[in-house]
């Protein structure tokens, strides 16, 4: 048994980011309409409370709710927290402070950035406003953060039909989360030795089976596979389709041939594409062999070898 | 009722950064741990579930790869919940129950460290009113501390600075006899008071550490459980129960979830004699005590606690494993174990475990 390495660690970055397009509902709605036209909305629960930020549906009775009021766009701190290092993302960019606001005229809290000089500025009980964003298109970042208030508390919360013209009825919420990808060991030692354009499976020690590419375990068993095989460079075509959607940003004409490619040795099949010979002559059990483009990684496609077809019986088990 | 019991526990150590390992390699040792101290093999298992969470690995569908450290083939009856293992185990505690099975393995997992945990989190909130405003996890806990600081009974629960600072303290030098901690031993009290705030009012030691980490029960019933344990933690009860999503809806400085699941999973009952709480923040820990009313006499996290190692969607399950572990070497009769899910202690799970006088 060839005693596994200890690769180096392989990372990369992977970036995993996606516009996330909502719908509203009525209250919520009229809740950011209402934010592009400076106009605070919240709703009235069935037993008299308001709740601001408004939801459609009461925490705690679960009544369905549409009974629009607008508050105050002054309001008190009830709870807040320091933060001296802003993040990607965070309404201001400059070190300012979390902040719970109740509005005048509402029962709830609504949370948002408070830009203040310091932490020694900012008390429990201090009075403040929105400072709205410049150019305001229906979101929550139409409030821009509160800023320090001196008045007293005033503005009851009064009804509000919540209509507007040109209502928002979605929003788009843009997500972007930074990662470093690393493989584990079992994945890298395989695409170590791609680079080098071996190709390398690991044995179950239990059922013996020869994984690739390898992940680490042997979903069979469950247990480690660790023993390293070499296994190809040729191989089997067990199964395939013919692909007649030409995929965005890749340059390959369709038809082609996408098939499962049982490496010669190995326990299982994998996939890559076949080349070298028109899509409608592929078959199964023909005999390929990879195909490498200058400065690759990774095989570009598999061709045929000229090989007689392998026998059914030798790869009926790798379908 | 059936009686459901914790039989075996296991856990990796955890680290800041195992990016040496792929999920299913850092989680299956822990599985094979948990399988030899009840002597059964992946496939004798009549039901397995886990949990994770795609947002912590960047990947969809993440826990697919991890079943292959299960053995998932032939087929096997399987389940996963995208939240803390402590669900995992409420789920596969009330398949034991209904008879359908004799057995269950619970495993978690999480790796923080190749994503910014902070950042991470966020997706997890309001995605219309709150989480366009990316604020971080620390950032919300801070916000809840400051309102137990400000509480007009701020001096009945004891909570005030130094107070926190103690919880950090006694955490992390109880987590020096714990060999998977990822952060043990700290200075005294006083001495944390010294550092610099991370976000006012939490100190870093206020904060849990981020880290990779699992984590793996097996369940059994009735006499299944005393054959494979000699000292079963019996599942006397377990509930859960969530709060309202938005943040200013709730009062931050109570836990009425935690106190109703404690209820209904009959924590009140009988004292008991030490508890596990999923505290990842310091003042997080003197809103759970107050509302599960456990006295001086309680040992309260003696693995540490999520102060000492807090691997996301892992920490839960090692509260429940940690209570069990304790009662299956005679360290405990009657324990607690809390689980927490989501911003400021917004969902909570409460199991009490017992063992039998021997
Ligand atoms: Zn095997």
């Amino acid at each position: 048994m060839t005693p596994a390495p200890s690769p180096e660690v392989l990372q990369a970055p992977l970036v995993v980011e996606f516009p996330f397009t909502r719908s509203l509902g009525p209250v919520q709605s009229a809740f950011l309409t209402g934010l592009r036209e400076r106009t605070v909305l919240g709703v009235r629960t069935t037993d008299g409370r308001v709740l601001m930020p408004p939801v459609e549906y009461d925490p705690v009775t679960a009544d369905e709710l549409s009974d629009l009021v607008e508050v105050a766009p002054t309001g008190t701190v009830t709870t807040w927290a320091w933060n001296p290092s802003p993040r990607r993302g965070q309404p201001l960019d400059t070190p300012f402070a979390w902040v719970l606001v109740r509005l005048d005229g509402a029962d709830t809290a609504l949370l948002h950035a408070l830009d203040a000089p310091g932490p020694d500025a900012v008390r429990t009980g201090m009075r403040v406003r929105i400072r709205w964003a410049g150019e305001r298109v229906g979101a929550i970042t139409d409030i821009a953060c509160f800023e320090p208030y001196d008045g007293a508390e005033g503005g009851e919360a009064v009804p509000h039909s919540g209509e507007f013209t040109d209502p928002v009825t979605g929003i788009v919420a843009p997500a972007r989360l930074d990662y470093t990808y690393a493989p584990g060991r079992a994945q890298s030692r395989y695409l170590k030795a791609l680079a080098d354009r071996t190709t390398r499976g690991e044995r179950c020690p239990s059922c013996r089976k020869v994984y690739v590419p390898p992940r680490g375990a042997c979903p069979t068993c469950g247990v480690a596979t660790d023993e390293q095989v070499e296994v190809g460079p040729r191989g089997t075509v067990t199964t395939f389709c013919i692909v007649n959607i030409k995929a965005r940003n890749l340059d390959i004409e369709v038809p082609y041939v996408y098939a499962h490619i049982a490496l010669d040795g190995a326990g299982l099949a994998l996939h890559g594409r076949v080349g070298g010979i028109p899509y409608d002559q592929v078959r199964m059990g023909l005999r390929v062999e990879p195909v490498w483009s200058e400065d690759s990684r990774y095989p570009d496609h598999y061709r045929p070898t000229g090989e007689p077809d392998a026998d059914y019986d030798t790869y009926k088990e790798l379908l | 009722m059936r009686e459901v019991a914790i039989v075996a526990f296991g856990q990796s150590d955890h680290r800041r950064d195992s990016a040496e390992v792929s999920e299913v390699e850092m989680l299956m040792p822990v599985l094979h741990e948990v399988l030899d101290a009840v002597g059964l093999r992946a496939g004798e298992i009549d039901f397995t579930c886990s949990g994770s969470s795609d947002y912590l690995a960047g990947r969809a569908f993440s826990f697919t790869m991890a079943l292959d450290g299960v053995g998932a083939w032939p087929p096997i009856s399987e389940s996963h919940v995208e939240m803390d293992g402590a669900w995992a185990l409420y789920e596969a505690w009330t398949r034991l129950l209904t008879g359908e099975a004799e057995t269950a393995l619970v495993y978690s997992y999480g790796k923080s460290s190749p994503g910014d945990l902070r950042e991470v989190l966020t997706r997890q909130l309001d995605p219309y009113y709150v989480a366009p405003l990316w604020p971080d996890s620390v950032s919300l806990a801070a916000l809840q501390a400051q309102a137990l600081l400000d509480a007009e009974d701020a001096e009945d629960s004891g909570a005030d600075e130094r107070a926190l600072a103690a919880v950090a303290a006694r955490s992390r030098t109880a987590a020096e006899d714990n060999p998977h901690a990822q952060v043990t031993g700290s200075p005294p009290p006083e001495a944390l008071l010294n550092e610099p705030y991370l976000v006012r009012p939490l100190r870093r030691h206020d904060c849990p550490p981020v880290g990779d980490g699992a984590a793996a029960v097996v369940l059994a019933a009735g006499d299944t459980a005393r054959r494979l344990c000699r000292r079963p933690a019996w599942i006397r009860g377990m509930d859960h129960r969530t709060e309202a999503h938005s943040l200013g809806v709730r009062d931050l400085t109570r836990s009425p979830s935690t106190r109703l699941a404690a209820e209904r999973a009959g924590a009140f009952e009988a004292p008991v004699d030490l508890a596990e709480l999923h505290a990842p923040f310091t003042s997080q820990e003197l809103i759970l005590r107050r509302e599960l009313g456990l006295g001086e006499g309680v040992r309260v996290n003696p693995s540490g606690g999520a102060l000492a190692a807090n691997p996301m969607m892992a920490a839960g399950l090692i509260r429940l494993g940690e209570a069990a572990a304790a009662i299956h070497r005679g360290a405990a009769d009657r324990a607690l174990a809390h689980a927490t899910s989501g911003p400021c202690l917004q969902q909570n799970l409460v199991a009490v475990l017992e063992g039998d006088v021997l």
